[in-house]
This record gives C-alpha cells, structure tokens and sequence, in this order.
C-alpha cells in the first residue's frame, strides 16, 4: 500500500512546516506555499509524513491511500458521517 | 429546369430531419410553449442510461466531460446513499466572450426546461435548480415565462436561482456551495458533487446546452440524435464568434465544423491570432486557422480544444499578446482568494506578461512568466490556475515572433486600436495604471 500526500490549497495558509519536515517531499514556491513534488511516500518516509501532517497548523496536508476516503491524518474537514469501513484511525 | 415534388409533405408527427440545423435554436417560431410542442411534439420519456451511453454526449460547458459517465455516478451516489438526488442546471455562463447560453435560454427555454424534467425524472430527483446570472435579466424573464406556460405540468417544478456574477460563480462546486452555505466559491473535490452536492446530496450539475440535447436525446433516441457531428464526437454544438467579425454571435454548427467556414460565414477579415475555447483557452495563429476543426480530435492536434465554444477573433489591426495580458489580469482578479498559487500567483504572472507587452525591458519578463505558470499549474482546488495560464503560456509559445517585435520596439505596431476581447468592467483597483 502506497500512500499519497494531498495538500488541500483552501486550508493551506502557507506555514511551511511541511517542507521543514519533509523537504524529500515537499519544497515551496516563491510565496512560501508548498509544492509537493512527489505525492507517493515511500515506506521509509511514511512516518516523517504523518508527522508533516499532523503538525500542519491548519491540517491542510493529510497522508491518504490512492483513490480511496482512507485517511491515516485527520482531515480539517467535518467530520463525514460514519460509515463503518470508511474511517481508520491513525 | 428543376423537378417539382408533387408528393404530399412530410406528416409533421415524426421526428424532424435528424441531419438537420439548426437543433437547438429554432429558425422559425417563437418561444413560447405552443411552438415548442408543434416544432417537437411532447415530451415524456425520461433519459435512458443506455440511450446516453449509445449517443457519446460530453457536457457542453467546457470541460466535455462525458454526460453518461457524470450521470451514472449520480445514479449510483443516488442508490448507495439512499437519497434523492438534485439536478442543477447551470446558465451562469461567466466566460465574458460567451454568449450561448443566453442565447439558448431566449430563444429555446422549454427544450432546456424539457432536459430538466427528463433529467430529473431519469435520476429520480426531487428538487431541479435552473442557475443564472444576476446580470443576464433577459434570459432570466425567458425562463420564467416559459416556467410559467407549464407551470404544473412537470413532475419536478424548477427554482430559478440567480448567482453572482463573478467567473468562479458557475464553477461545478462553487455552484453547489452557492446552493448549499450561499458561498459562491469553489471547494475542494472530491467529494464531487456527484456524491456529495447540494444539501449534501448527490448533485447532477449540466450545463444547459448539454440539458437542452438531452430533451431531444430522451425524445428521438441516440441514433437520430448522433445524425450530426463526427462518428467520435457527433451532436451539434453552440458556438460565440466575438471580436473582428462583421457578424457576431452565436452560431449552431455540427462537431467537426471547419473553423475557416465559421470564420467566413462571420466575416472575420485578416486576423492577428484566433482564441479558441474561451478565456481558458488556446490561441491559434492565422496560418493554424486552415487546418482546424470545430472538434475534440481536431483541436488537440493544435494543442486546442472547443472548450466551451467560444471563438475570438483579433483583428490584424489588434496585439493578441496585449489582449491576453488584460484577460489574465481580469482572470487574476476573479479568483476567490483561497489558494495561495492563485491568490499570489496569477498577478505575478499577469504582471510579468504586462512587462512583456511593455518590450520587456529587464529582459526576463518571459522566464518568469513561464516558471511561475509551471509552479501554479494543478495547485489550486478549481482549475482557474490552470486555464489562466493555460492561455497565456499559449499566446507565448503562439506569437513569439510577434514578441520579439515588441522586444525590438518597446511596443508593437499592431496594438493601436481599442480592445477586442470582451471584460467586464473592472473593479476599481484590480486593473494596474496603464504604463
């Protein structure tokens, strides 16, 4: 299972934090928001990248299974309304 | 000497001549309902799932989504969930050049309203929006004096909601959220409004054009339907011709129409440089305007699509570098302030194409405007980033020998008469000083 990064440009106020924690992974652009330059993480990266994203101020990067609602960071967004096999907990 | 036909006409019952223009926007008649039913008998059938699919409709605002695909998520979205879905209509038509429409919703209202209730009867929905600009007052009266000849006679009665003229306004889930929260500004997809739009509920949202050619899908079928346009890409299509044309307007022509004849049948005399496909679009240079077609297929070969039909000629008295520089200011402007790349992006990029126009004179005015464009490319939550420098990475890598002319001069000779690419006004403070 390969995880992709997917920064939601709408909550990203550009903080950075994630091309500190993850600059294999992501750069920024000449106003300071994030580029991702690679969106599949390989395994060795997984965690720095769950780390990049919980540590996002506005939880706009989120760590996610290709094609799939799977989640392994929360996501800023409201909480969807449960349905059972959907959500897994990080 | 011509043969006479003493055969007795044609009954007026069946279908009309499938081959035949205009479709959609009636040559003889008016309006009003009577006319419609006597130009296309009633209408009760729904959209059949697999009419749609024989027929090979795309979607008619821009993008040319396929309508089968769009309608079956809707369809399955509808049966997981368990809810009924919404159709909305979108007549929001933001792309200043454009003007079909408008055009359609004057002078055909009830085919469009006709797609509506086949639509909606089809995907089993309960509530039909039909979305129009604040500023188009005219095709609003239409709608409503169309809505009010059949008012009752629809299973599913149809709102008329009027949105905010602002480009983004009739982007898919900016519309939705227009509908939904009263924000009129894009969200991030997925979820798409197929599975989650209005009210949260799977959410049907077709350009009216494309409802229009549905009406006539659900009441003469896909191979009568498919009696114009290419094998790969058949119906007729809407198209606006803007700009150095003696005759402007909008056009009814088959997919795969020559785009000379459109220009001929106008009177477009010598142009500088023909934007296909709308403000999102892609410029052709004069010695490109022989080999192409009113088509997906044609198009792509020049790197072009029809986008959502609109055709604007420059004039050979005209600069087309200069013109897509004011358009790029104006499509910087309409961004909705979400995303950084947009928000910072598009006026730098805008900026630097000013310089450009202006010869230049640091010399890396076009450097900027190319890594900036790469840089925004993709990253914004609707695709605003993308088409604005779609078009003006295509009016660099179209007239770069015109470019270099205003790199030698300061400015081009072509570039004295007024603007031809039509904006709206713009909004104080969003349009730099002129240099």
């Amino acid at each position: 299972m390969t995880f992709r990064l997917r920064i939601d440009p709408i909550g990203c106020d550009g903080h950075g934090l994630c091309a500190e924690v993850l600059p294999e992974l992501i750069g920024l652009d000449d106003w300071g928001y994030p580029v991702v330059r690679r969106s599949d993480v390989p395994p060795h990266l997984e965690r720095a990248a769950r780390t990049a994203a919980t540590m996002c101020p506005k939880l706009a990067l989120s760590v996610r299974a290709p094609a799939s609602p799977v989640e392994l960071t929360p996501s800023r967004r409201a909480p969807r309304k449960p349905r059972g096999r959907d959500r897994v907990q990080p | 000497m011509t043969a006479v036909d003493l055969r007795p006409t044609a009954p007026t019952s069946g279908p009309p001549p499938s081959g035949r223009l205009p479709r959609l926007l009636p040559g003889t008649g008016g309006p009003g309902l009577d006319d419609h039913l006597r130009r296309w008998g009633p209408l009760d059938a729904p959209v059949g799932q697999d009419e749609l699919e024989r027929s090979g409709l795309r979607g008619r605002g821009g993008a040319g989504f396929p309508t089968a695909v769009k309608m079956a998520a809707v369809r399955a979205a509808a049966g997981r969930d368990r809810r009924r879905p919404v159709v909305v209509a979108n007549a929001t038509e933001g792309e200043p050049a454009s003007a079909k429409d408008a055009t359609l919703l004057t002078r055909n209202p009830h085919l469009v309203l006709d797609g509506i209730a086949a639509t909606a009867r089809s995907l089993g929905a309960d509530r039909a929006v039909l979305c129009i600009a604040d500023g188009s007052a005219g095709p609003a009266a239409s709608a409503e004096r169309a809505l009010a000849e059949r008012r009752g006679s629809d299973t599913v009665a149809v709102e008329v909601v009027r949105t905010p003229d602002r480009y983004l306004a009739g982007e898919e889930s900016a519309l939705v959220n227009w509908l939904t929260t009263r924000r009129a500004v894009p969200t991030l997809t997925p979820p798409r409004p197929a599975d989650r739009g209005v009210d949260g509920r799977p959410t049907l949202v077709e350009n009216v054009e494309t409802l229009a050619n549905l009406a006539l899908l659900a009441r003469f079928g896909a191979a009568w339907w498919r009696g114009l346009g290419t094998d790969e890409e058949p119906g007729s299509m809407l198209v606006t011709v803007t700009g150095g044309v003696e005759r402007p307007g909008v056009y009814e022509v088959g997919l795969g129409f020559e785009l000379a004849w459109l220009l001929s049948a106008a009177e477009a005399g010598p142009t500088a440089g023909v934007l296909v496909g709308g403000y999102f679009g892609t410029w052709l240079a004069p010695d490109q305007l022989a080999a192409a077609a009113l088509s997906r297929a044609s198009l792509a070969r020049l790197g072009a699509s029809p986008g959502c039909g609109v055709v604007a000629v420059v004039p050979s008295s005209g600069c087309p570098v200069a013109e897509t520089a004011r358009v790029a200011w104006w499509l910087a402007g309409e961004s909705a302030g979400q995303c950084g790349p947009c928000v910072n992006g598009l006026p730098a990029i805008a900026g630097a194409l000013v310089e450009l126009v202006d010869g230049d004179p640091a010399g890396t005015a076009a450097a900027r405007v190319r890594r900036w464009s790469e840089m925004v490319r993709g990253r914004g939550a609707c695709k605003l980033p993308d088409g604005a420098v779609g078009l003006v990475l295509s009016a660099l890598d179209t007239f770069g020998d015109h470019l270099e002319e205003h790199r030698r001069h300061g400015r081009c000779a072509a570039n004295q008469g007024p603007p031809v690419l039509p904006l709206p006004l713009p909004r104080v403070g969003r349009f730099p000083a002129a240099a």
